[in-house]
């Protein structure tokens, strides 16, 4: 029956996934495509493509992608009666709320049970000089995510295209300047960088 | 509470590209900046637990806030409001426009978006140094776990590990011996 592996195989993702989204796609891949064969491997790759780029959370669109893709490619669906009235997609929403929540309900467990000890030990010394070393070490996480976005596929290459680099360079340095000064509005900051590449690769056609 | 806390969230959900570490300057706008459920240091502090515990980093911290506001209800609504936005927008992509990473446009709108979404993210490094109370005595520990997680590729989790057990273990032996020589 797809909706129990389906669940079944999103709790462990969920439990064992500590690597963050694109560790989990790997991680979703691994059993969906590989070891349930639930789909292609062309499939998955289109599912990954769009939920990069769209908002939210990256292993989130996965799950929720992925559900709906598995339980619509499944025989109990394709040969069901809802699918003769062109109903299945029904069954595809079903599988995609399921996938979405059995990914999130243990972690959330363990959250709420982690939560609840900072909480309560908020004064304690050890937690202080715990927290006074990790600190740092999350800021040198996120400058080595920064670091590690800084590549070809965000910002082109000079050798392909060095009008889309350029570019490029000039959005990030735009942007950092403006939010470090400024502190731009987010939402309209993103919305206004995609109407100029829009106008710029779209109408303009650099 | 609850409804706040859900469109908060909706909202970080909803408008955020990239996932992951993207989501942090959004998050650190709303949460901190905007509505004071947390410090510039607890921010830190759930980033930490957050990658340390399974689980998407976004909703980690949706529950944690919640919880911390509001107890077990408060922090459901949380995590569900960041996950709403995903669901919905994907099951109308799945359901209706299947062919939508093939559109020009949308390839011209994010050719654009990717370099502003790394700018986004690179603001709080900064912004969150000062909270992170970096001195010359621990620059290394930023320095050092850049390099070991861009450049050697080690887990963001393992880093958490040691940095943890390192500040424990200096909290026990030689934060101690500190605040002796303090009182004398």
């Amino acid at each position: 029956m797809i909706f129990l592996r389906l669940f079944y195989v999103f709790s462990y993702i969920g439990l064992f996934n500590f690597g963050g989204g694109y560790a989990m796609l790997s991680f979703i891949q691994q059993e969906v495509v590989q070891k349930n064969g639930w789909m292609t491997e062309a499939e998955f790759t289109d599912i990954v493509a769009i939920s990069q780029s769209t908002p939210g959370p990256i292993g989130i669109n996965c799950a929720t992608y992925v559900g709906y893709t598995a339980v619509m490619n499944d025989a109990f669906v394709t040969d069901g009666i809802l699918a003769e009235l062109g109903l299945g997609w029904i069954w595809g929403i079903i599988g995609s709320l399921l996938a979405t929540i059995s990914v999130l309900w243990l972690p959330f467990i363990v959250m709420i049970m982690v939560s609840r000890f900072l909480l309560r030990h908020h004064d304690s010394t050890t937690q202080k000089s715990i927290f006074a070393a990790l600190r740092p070490a999350i800021i040198g996480l996120l400058a080595s995510a920064a670091l590690s976005l800084m590549n070809t596929s965000n910002f082109g290459s000079w050798s392909d295209n060095p009008t889309q680099f350029v570019v490029s360079i000039a959005i990030f340095a735009a942007v950092f300047v403006g939010m470090m000064k400024r502190r731009l509005n987010i939402i309209y900051t993103t919305l206004a960088c995609g109407l100029l590449g829009i106008v710029l690769y779209g109408i303009i056609g650099l | 509470m609850k409804k706040q806390l859900f469109i908060t969230f909706l909202k970080i959900g909803g408008f955020t590209l990239g996932g992951g570490a993207a989501m942090v300057p959004m998050m650190q706008r709303e949460i901190v900046d905007r509505n004071h459920w947390l410090t510039k240091e607890e921010f830190l502090d759930i980033y930490a637990v957050s990658q340390a515990t399974p689980g998407i980093f976004a909703v980690d911290m949706a529950s944690h806030i919640g919880y911390k506001c509001g107890g077990l209800k408060a922090s459901i609504c949380a995590a569900l409001g960041v996950v709403t936005p995903s669901i919905v927008i994907i099951l109308a992509i799945a359901i209706i426009f299947s062919q939508f990473q093939d559109n020009p446009w949308v390839e011209a709108f994010f050719k654009s978006v990717r370099p502003a979404v790394v700018a986004l993210l690179a603001v709080p490094i900064f912004s969150m140094a000062r909270s992170a109370r970096i001195t010359w005595t621990n620059c290394w520990i930023p320095v050092l776990s850049t390099v070991l997680i861009w450049l050697c590729g080690v887990s963001p989790a393992w880093i958490i590990l040691v940095a943890g057990v390192g500040g424990y273990v200096y909290g026990r032996c030689i934060g101690r011996k500190d605040k002796n020589t303090d009182s004398q």
